[in-house]
């Protein structure tokens, strides 16, 4: 069973959401995903700057077996990615919640965020998916 | 005989597995009005011998001129080592192998292909080949715009002295996918871009610069200050070039303070010879960093499971096989057979060998240039310093010059009226190590006639 942390927001397309309580939020993938896809060898963030709607292919990450696009789960305008990950994209691999986060963003409308899928939602869509 | 292996009953057999009664009603859903309802346009088939005889009529119909055209395709000697050994059944084929790394020789000469280019353009890597010099342009506009994240504008700056056949395959290629190219005039007495007609774009979001070195009439850029002036405003370089002239000249991974983003160019002057046009290849090279947005196939040296050293088909997650509508490019393959030309020509002639044929050619194009500009009613266009091509202007019309000096036995050189009329009667020549000094003096002889008789006239 896939580690689903209680404090997050999830999607349908296995991307989790911290808010930071700062008016902006930080935005990785799943446990669930970092294991599905397996060693990841690079990893492309957005830039700061970057206005992004909900949905948008914003990022890209590349393993061993395929390249997959990471959406953006809500709206918002890129605060900053995580450039660590252009060296280290193991990070998504070893802490998919934490060191491994992707980018964070300022969204247009925080109260979107309750719009997304509770620990509880995502959990059961893994289990209806047979993971 | 028919070389098609597939019976009648082999096809009612396919056919049938798939629910379907006759050829006819597979291609059913094509419309109507865009089927060929006959093929009258087509003659009847020749057999072999009748065909044989056909092409060497035709082929002989071409004779055997003194051809000083450039403009793109170069005449070079090719050792005759380089084809006898291209034509071997082991490298004859024009693909990657589909079991690529069951190919491992194919695999390693696409290798060494691939170290030969980034060693001769200065850059970090190098892609398995592309079908030619103007699709590699295009193909490296578009990869510009997808690498350069500071910019968003997709509009590329290409100099009228880009190769004008290049320039129109770029706009072609890439135009349909929201590129804009915009062209950047040049200095009609250098011939040649200068720093100073870029100055209106200072301030503008620009994603990438198109430097060809040397450039269409075979003069020399000034590189360095172009890459600088782009670099330093974030626009990515590419650099169009002769395979050739880097023998001699500075290497586009050393332009400028820190070297372009992109280099590309047309392979043939390496061991491809003159054919109508083709088939030739292109080649890409670009810094590590964009190594992900490099279209096409790449190479790579890995170990296996035992620690053996072999040859792998690597960073396929860009490609469209995997990558589906979101690959860097459609290509999916290389020009195979060409590159393994250019890879055995490049290992035959060695770094001197090129340098030998770079500076020949350089040095019969100075003696050709000076031999026609005594010719009367005939001038040298530029002060600038060229490679192995330059432009001459006539005090008269070019076309009636070269259809004269085709009686003498002479293609003359490229008529510049069509894309470059602004320069008046212009003729683009080229000499490389292939002529002598008495070709050179035919051709001077040559002209000499055919503008006394143009004057008569």
């Amino acid at each position: 069973m896939s580690n689903v942390p209680a404090d997050l927001k999830y999607t349908r397309t296995h991307e989790w959401v911290r808010d930071l309580k700062d008016g902006t939020v930080e935005i990785g993938i799943t446990d669930h995903a970092q294991h599905a896809l397996g060693d990841l060898v690079f990893v492309e963030v957005p830039e700061a700057g970057r206005e992004v709607g909900a949905g948008e292919p914003c990022a890209v990450v590349e393993s061993v077996k395929a390249a997959s696009d990471v959406y953006a789960p809500i709206a918002g305008v890129v605060t900053a990615g995580n450039a660590q990950l252009a060296h280290t994209p193991e990070l998504i691999n070893q802490d998919a919640f934490g060191a491994g986060w992707m980018m964070r963003l300022r969204p247009t409308n925080a109260a979107m965020l309750s719009e997304l899928m509770a620990p509880s939602e995502y959990e059961a869509l893994l289990k209806a998916e047979g993971a | 005989m028919a070389f098609i292996p597939h019976t009648e009953r082999d096809v009612a057999q396919m056919l049938a597995a798939i629910g379907v009664s006759s050829i006819e009603q597979l291609f059913e859903e094509i419309p109507a009005n865009l089927r060929i309802k006959s093929l009258a346009g087509v003659p009847t088939a020749l057999n072999e011998m009748e065909i044989g005889r056909l092409m060497s009529a035709r082929a002989k119909a071409d004779g055997r001129p003194l051809c000083f055209i450039g403009a793109g395709a170069y005449e070079h000697h090719i050792p005759s080592a380089v084809w006898a050994i291209t034509t071997r059944g082991e490298f004859y084929s024009a693909y990657t192998p589909y079991q690529a790394e069951a190919s491992q020789g194919t695999l390693q000469l696409l290798y060494e292909y691939q170290s030969m280019i980034a060693s001769l353009t200065g850059m970090q890597v190098s892609n398995a080949s592309l079908y030619d010099g103007a699709s590699a342009v295009a193909e490296a506009c578009l990869m510009a715009v997808r690498a350069n994240r500071k910019s968003k504008s997709q509009r590329i700056l290409v100099p009228t002295t880009v190769h004008p056949h290049y320039r129109k395959v770029a706009a072609a290629t890439a135009g349909n996918q929201g590129l804009r190219f915009e062209e950047v005039p040049y200095c009609t007495a250098e011939g040649r871009t200068i720093v100073e007609a870029l100055g209106k774009y200072d301030g503008q979001d620009i994603s990438a610069l198109v430097i060809q070195q040397p450039n269409f009439f075979g003069v020399l850029e000034d590189v360095d200050a172009l890459t600088d002036w782009a670099r330093a405003r974030h626009i990515f370089v590419i650099a169009v070039v002769n395979p050739t002239s880097l023998a001699m000249l500075k290497p586009p991974g050393e332009w400028g303070a820190n070297g372009v983003d992109i280099a590309v160019g047309d392979g043939q002057p390496l061991g491809v010879p003159l054919s109508s046009g083709g088939p030739y290849f292109g080649f890409i090279a670009t810094r590590m960093e964009h190594v992900r947005q490099l279209p096409g196939r790449i190479v790579g040296r890995t170990v296996d499971l035992s620690g053996r050293s072999g040859f792998t088909l690597t960073l396929q997650a860009r490609e469209q096989h995997i990558r589906r509508a979101k690959a860097t490019s459609n290509i999916c393959t290389n020009q195979g057979l060409l590159v393994t030309a250019a890879t055995i020509y490049m290992s035959i002639m060695g770094p001197q060998g090129l340098e030998r044929v770079a500076a020949a050619s350089h040095a019969r194009t100075r003696e050709l240039v000076t031999a026609l500009s005594r010719v009367k009613g005939v001038r040298t266009a530029f002060t600038s310093p060229c490679f192995h091509e330059a432009v001459l202007l006539f005090d008269r019309p070019i076309a009636p010059v070269l259809k004269s000096l085709e009686g003498h036995g002479v293609l003359g050189g490229l008529n510049l009226a069509e894309h470059y009329p602004e320069l008046g009667p212009a003729l683009l020549v080229c000499a490389t190590e292939t002529k002598t000094a008495e070709d050179i003096d035919a051709y001077a002889r040559a002209l000499t006639e055919a503008m006394k008789a143009a004057r008569a006239a």
